[in-house]
């Protein structure tokens, strides 16, 4: 059988999980235990919260378990609150490995297990040891992919090959994060305040005092997105693509073939004259990080966070294989609507999948792949009423990407009307009967 | 604004019960009744008696024209179940159309508040796992709400689809 016994997660793991607060109580203590300044008294406060922390963090990692129960994960936690988590693998969208500075620092690692549905959780094994994580990653995903017990145990053997499509270089990375919306913002920031530093200190000073907070915001979000994406490497993998990022906290994770929801790729104005694009992935599952390691935050995963048209298509050709060309724009009368986005409005579609554009000051292209489509929708306001126009939207899961066909010509959205969801349902049926053929039977696979 | 021309065939539009309409004259009567009371009360003592009858005629008008577009917006409901999809219309000034396919609803629910159930109505909540497409009808008869939450239901399991 695939069972296993119940395990404990590692020891230092409330170490690592205090984040932050571990090394801010390190920061605080050691010269307070080697100053002589201070009275014994509140030494011994100290030391008694510290150990009180300890013992709690003990008393978490003691009455934490998991274990592997035929097709599912169970975690059992809490002292006083027992909470019995129970995580089907056949529901597995993806597992992330998240490895925080402080869990790099005594070699652990997180494991994530995002899970479907509308309510879709995250199980987190927070942590374990880094060397177990990969096997059991590579065992959790096999018995997803509904490898039988026996078998399971043989596919661990082998680490699969990984093949590099992209690295995205560090420079390329900057550069975007310089030109993008937080890093203009951070700019102007930085200019203002020489600026008045330069006409008066005091001034300068006043301001740094007043707007702390913001400026340490905006540092914090360029930081962030300096460290997630660095060193953004994308792989090939059996198990679908490998996403590795990150400069201080590391994530690895793993999109698998035919789980993409949706994809998006967004054009930010400044980044045109570049040809640069950022792609990102809708994948279900939601994702509530804490604490250190935080991996990217929400449900789209980005794939490319800066790169030419050309790379993002080649990882297209991977994530959704049979695109239709965005061609079709909406009828002229539609600028009286939509005057400042009407250049970016185009559509298309085939018999598996709907592609629009839209945006005002950037493009946002999105893929939605016919069988992940939840409902589609028209909706026609009194403007668009008066221009024969209307709406046709294509949900996806959640709230997070989905197509919209913006003012397109009333004949037009009855046909799509009628079309889509007859499409949609071949689309299914394909994919549920081999969930995996849609992703493989890409050309060159 | 031929909705049934999205849909390229025939199909048979169901409207809500006509006590719909009823609940909503009477929600939008006793709104009305309020707000003119509280609006010549308040006006009538803090600023002038003519000012409280002005703005209890001003509340009343615009019950008056709200009663109007009532009609219009409760014959602009309607459902339909076709053979792979069930179809939901409304608005008057936003119109919807949502095609929702059964193997895409993960649950039905059907509400009934105080007023909804004193006039027997109940309201059925189509939930897909897309946030955005959540479909719903009002104003159906409890039996009409029974049958079709249990026919989609039933439709809902043999044609499910995995994410």
């Amino acid at each position: 059988m695939t069972d296993t016994p119940w395990q404990r997660l590692h020891p230092l793991s409330p170490v690592v999980r205090g984040g932050r607060g571990t090394i801010a109580i390190v920061i605080v203590l050691l010269p307070a235990l080697f100053r002589g300044d201070r009275t014994p008294i509140e030494v011994y406060i100290q030391i008694g919260v510290v150990a009180l922390l300890m013992v709690l963090g003990f008393v978490s990692w003691l009455v934490t378990r998991w274990r592997i129960a035929d097709d599912d994960v169970l975690i059992e936690t809490g002292l006083i609150r027992r909470r019995s988590l129970r995580f089907p693998l056949s529901q597995l969208q993806s597992v992330d490995v998240v490895r925080p500075g402080l869990a790099r620092l005594f070699r652990v690692a997180e494991l994530r297990l995002r899970m479907g549905g509308s309510t879709g959780n995250t199980g987190r094994l927070a942590y374990l040891p880094e060397a177990e994580v990969e096997p059991l990653r590579e065992r959790l995903l096999a018995l997803a992919r509904g490898a039988t017990p026996a078998s399971s145990a043989a596919t661990v053997a082998p680490t699969p090959v990984e093949s590099n499509l992209l690295v995205v270089p560090t420079r390329r990375l900057v550069a975007s994060i310089l030109v993008s919306d937080v890093g203009l913002f951070a700019e102007a920031v930085t200019v203002a305040l020489i600026v008045t530093a330069v006409l008066s200190t005091s001034a300068a000073e006043s301001v740094i005092r007043g707007g702390l907070v913001w400026i340490i915001g905006v540092a914090t979000l360029v930081w962030r997105r300096f460290n997630q994406e660095y060193h953004l490497t994308v792989a090939e993998s059996p198990d679908g693509l490998r996403v590795h990022s990150g400069l201080i906290a590391l994530t690895a994770e793993t999109i698998r073939p035919g789980r993409v929801q949706a994809v998006r790729m967004v054009e930010p104005m400044l980044w045109r004259q570049f040809g640069w694009c950022r792609l990102e992935v809708d994948v279900a599952g939601h994702q509530r990080s804490k604490g250190e390691g935080q991996a990217q935050r929400g449900r789209l995963r980005t794939v490319l966070p800066v790169g030419s048209r050309a790379l993002a298509e080649e990882l297209l050709e991977r994530l959704v294989p049979d695109r239709p060309v965005v061609d079709s724009p909406p009828p002229q009368r539609a600028r009286w609507k939509s005057p400042l986005r009407y250049r970016m409005l185009r559509a298309g579609r085939n018999s598996t999948c709907v592609v629009t554009t839209s945006g005002r000051l950037r493009r946002v292209t999105c893929w939605v792949p016919l069988e992940k489509a939840q409902s589609f929708r028209e909706v026609q306001g009194p403007l668009q009423r008066r221009l024969q126009l209307a709406t046709v939207h294509v949900d996806t899961v959640g709230r997070g990407v989905r197509a919209v066909l913006r003012d397109r010509d009333l004949e037009e959205v009855d046909r799509v009307l009628a079309e889509l969801p007859v499409l949609a349902r071949a689309a299914r049926r394909r994919y549920a009967a081999e969930p995996a053929a849609i992703v493989a039977s890409r050309p060159g696979a | 604004m031929d909705a049934a021309g999205a849909t390229g065939e025939h199909v048979t539009w169901r409207t809500p019960d006509r006590r719909l309409l009823t609940l909503r004259r009477l929600e939008v009567a006793g709104g009305t009744v309020l707000a003119a009371v509280a609006a010549g009360l308040l006006l009538g003592v803090v600023v002038a008696a003519w000012a409280g009858v002005a703005a209890a005629v001003a509340a009343v008008v615009v019950g008056l024209v709200v009663e109007r577009v009532l009609g219009r917006r409760f014959s602009a409901w309607g459902y339909a179940e076709r053979e792979d999809d069930l179809l939901v219309r409304r608005g008057v000034l936003v119109y919807r159309l949502s095609v929702v396919p059964y193997g895409r609803m993960q649950y039905i629910d059907v509400r009934a508040g105080p007023f909804e159930r004193s006039f027997g109505l109940a309201t059925v909540h189509m939930h897909t796992a897309a946030a955005a497409s959540d479909a719903r009808i009002p104003g159906l008869t409890r039996e009409e709400a029974a049958r079709l939450r249990d026919r989609l239901a039933e439709l809902g399991e043999s044609r499910a689809a995995g994410l």
